[in-house]
């Protein structure tokens, strides 16, 4: 997703000159094409997020499109009043990029899990929040934030997620994408999570269970009508995401049925407690570690689907 | 507009002569609001009406002139001096001021862009008001643009880091259309600066990060003047100026006293200051 993102942004960035990206010194290897070939669209803030989040809002003002890039938490959570005040109560037009959302750090240890990212940066009043599903899609929210003036916070893996979308997509902010049909249950799934959904919707396919993949790379604002037709129009309902429980894909959708009273669908968040993790290690045994595996998410669903007793 | 066009920005009033309405307004609104930092404000008097009355290029009918000057209130606490020099040039009629933190107006008690003409940015959270200055100065190099950006920043906000990342960045990248005045006025909320977290030699740090740095009397308005027009003071550098200040400065029982980071002159205090401040000049 990393490498779709940036190559999609140095295509537009030579298309348009009021774009820029602004890195918090990071990105060896990967950007030094950008650096060189358009060197008055690229800063380096060094390693100071507070600057350059205020630096890039003002730069917005001035009448750029600001990217601003770092990893994990240092882009959002380091310099959150700075996104707060500067970028989005100015409804500046700053871009947030974190690379390695979720797990994707996992073996650095838990300062570099970034699992509360989405949550904060949904709170943010202006703020767009997309959590793209594969490199196609993150090519596709790339160009779409471009397009959208103001705030968004754009969370990506790292590198060398599977591609799911073999067809073109037909990408739209706000608008989830189905990605599998099916009409006894539905798994929503956002960011790197999408493979996971669906290879367990795969599975759950051979055991006769039919179930629908949505993908909600935009977490703010909500595709409420997409959730709505999964609980109307199936059983059980299960949010994935590489990220707390608390505040992200699971919160939003919590939050939207238990204001429709008579939802149908029974529904289970899966996602990772609000806690540290107490161990560290690859993605995939993180993952696991935290029931974010197709066994897990397997057995949610068929236990959602069965008689209440 | 022109660079020292100040007769008709400030309707044929001289420096000192703006200077003084500002405190008035600033003691005025405070005093109806039953609001605190007066003294901030008044110790960014003077500086404000010499950059008002004479340094920055503005069009108050034209707010968002693509080349004017920026100027950054980022000790946005003391907002009523901004607001003042605002009104007193031209930006919204002079009325406007007396319904600061009324319910409903635009005019909060930290600088606030919304609804507000020539208040650039909201700031009041310390510490953003140079990193925003950073962005636009860095802009306007790249665009090409001749504007300048002027960022008044307090003593206290000189604690926070977001204040120190830009000053090791402008100077790499030699930002000399930034300005940085400190408005150092020795006092920040809890005591005196020197008590909290010493910031001497202040002049030297900002040197010794890169700015062409120079200290004045921040209440002579001919010294702020004679600076501020020669900036950038190096060509190559970001410019500093450090403001030696006094806080609650022309109203005798307010200068130099904490309190008054916190109080508002309520009855006879409001009608002595305002005797202090004085008559038109």
């Amino acid at each position: 997703m990393r490498n779709a993102f940036l190559n999609e942004l140095y295509e537009l960035a030579r298309e348009d000159p009021r774009i820029v990206f602004v890195t918090g010194d990071l990105g060896f290897g990967v950007v030094e094409g950008f650096m060189e070939e358009l060197p008055d669209q690229f800063v380096n803030a060094g390693v100071a997020e507070q600057n350059m989040t205020g630096l890039a809002a003002g730069m917005a003002l001035s009448g750029r499109i600001v990217f601003t890039y770092s990893i994990a938490n240092f882009p959002t959570l380091r310099c959150l009043e700075h996104i707060r005040n500067d970028v989005c109560y100015h409804d500046a037009d700053v871009k947030v990029v974190s690379v390695g959302g979720g797990f994707a750090y996992g073996s650095m240890g838990a300062t570099h899990h970034a699992t509360e990212d989405l949550g904060v940066m949904r709170l943010l009043p202006n703020m767009v929040v997309v959590a793209p599903g594969d490199p196609v899609e993150a090519r596709a929210a790339t160009r779409a934030v471009v397009a959208r003036p103001g705030p968004c916070y754009l969370r990506l893996g790292k590198a060398g997620e599977p591609v799911v979308h073999e067809e073109p997509i037909d990408f739209e902010l706000g608008r989830a994408l189905g990605v599998r049909e099916g009409s006894d249950a539905t798994v929503i799934s956002t960011g790197g999570m999408l493979p996971l959904a669906v290879r367990a919707a795969a599975a759950l396919a051979v055991d006769g269970v039919d179930v629908r993949v949505l993908s909600m790379h935009t977490l703010k604002p909500l595709d409420d009508e997409a959730v709505l037709r999964a609980v109307d129009e199936t059983r059980a309902v299960v949010t994935l995401e590489e990220h707390s429980i608390v505040g992200g894909l699971g919160s939003a959708v919590s939050e939207l049925l238990a204001e429709r009273n008579g939802a149908r669908a029974r529904f289970k968040r899966l996602g990772v407690p609000p806690r540290f993790s107490p161990r560290v290690g690859s993605q995939e045994f993180l993952l696991a570690e935290n029931g974010l595996d197709v066994e897990t998410i397997g057995a949610t669903v068929k236990s959602l689907l069965e008689p209440a007793p | 507009m022109t660079l020292s066009g100040s007769d008709e920005r400030t309707g044929a009033v001289g420096v000192d002569e703006l200077a003084r309405r500002i405190r008035v307004h600033c003691v005025e609104m405070t005093a109806r609001a039953n609001a605190s930092h007066v003294g901030g404000a008044l110790s960014a008097a003077d500086i404000l009406a010499v950059l008002y009355g004479k340094i920055l290029r503005f069009d108050a009918t034209k707010p968002d002139w693509p080349d004017r000057d920026r100027f950054i209130l980022s000790k946005g606490h003391a907002c009523t001096a901004l607001y003042a020099a605002l009104a007193e040039t031209g930006y919204f009629p002079l009325e406007k001021l007396e319904t600061f933190y009324a319910d409903g107006s635009p005019l909060a008690g930290h600088a606030t862009h919304k609804d507000m003409p020539g208040v650039e940015v909201s700031t009041g959270s310390l510490g953003h008001g140079l990193p925003l200055s950073t962005g636009m100065a860095l802009a306007g190099r790249r665009d090409g643009r001749a504007y300048r950006v002027f960022c008044l920043i307090s003593d206290g906000e000189c604690n926070e880091g977001s204040t120190w990342e830009p000053a090791l960045f402008a100077p790499h990248h030699s930002l000399d259309n930034l300005v940085v005045i400190v408005d150092y006025n020795k006092i920040q909320s809890l005591g005196r600066v020197e008590d909290v977290i010493d910031l001497a030699p202040l002049a030297d740090k900002w040197r010794a990060f890169g700015w062409a740095t120079e200290e004045l009397d921040g209440h002579d308005t001919r010294a702020l003047e004679s600076a501020l027009e020669r900036v950038p003071l190096e060509a190559g550098k970001p410019t500093c100026i450090v403001a030696h200040t006094v806080k609650g400065k022309g109203v005798s029982f307010m200068e130099d006293e904490l309190l008054w980071h916190y109080r508002a002159p309520l009855g006879d205090l409001l009608d002595r200051a305002l005797a202090e401040i004085g008559p038109p000049r």
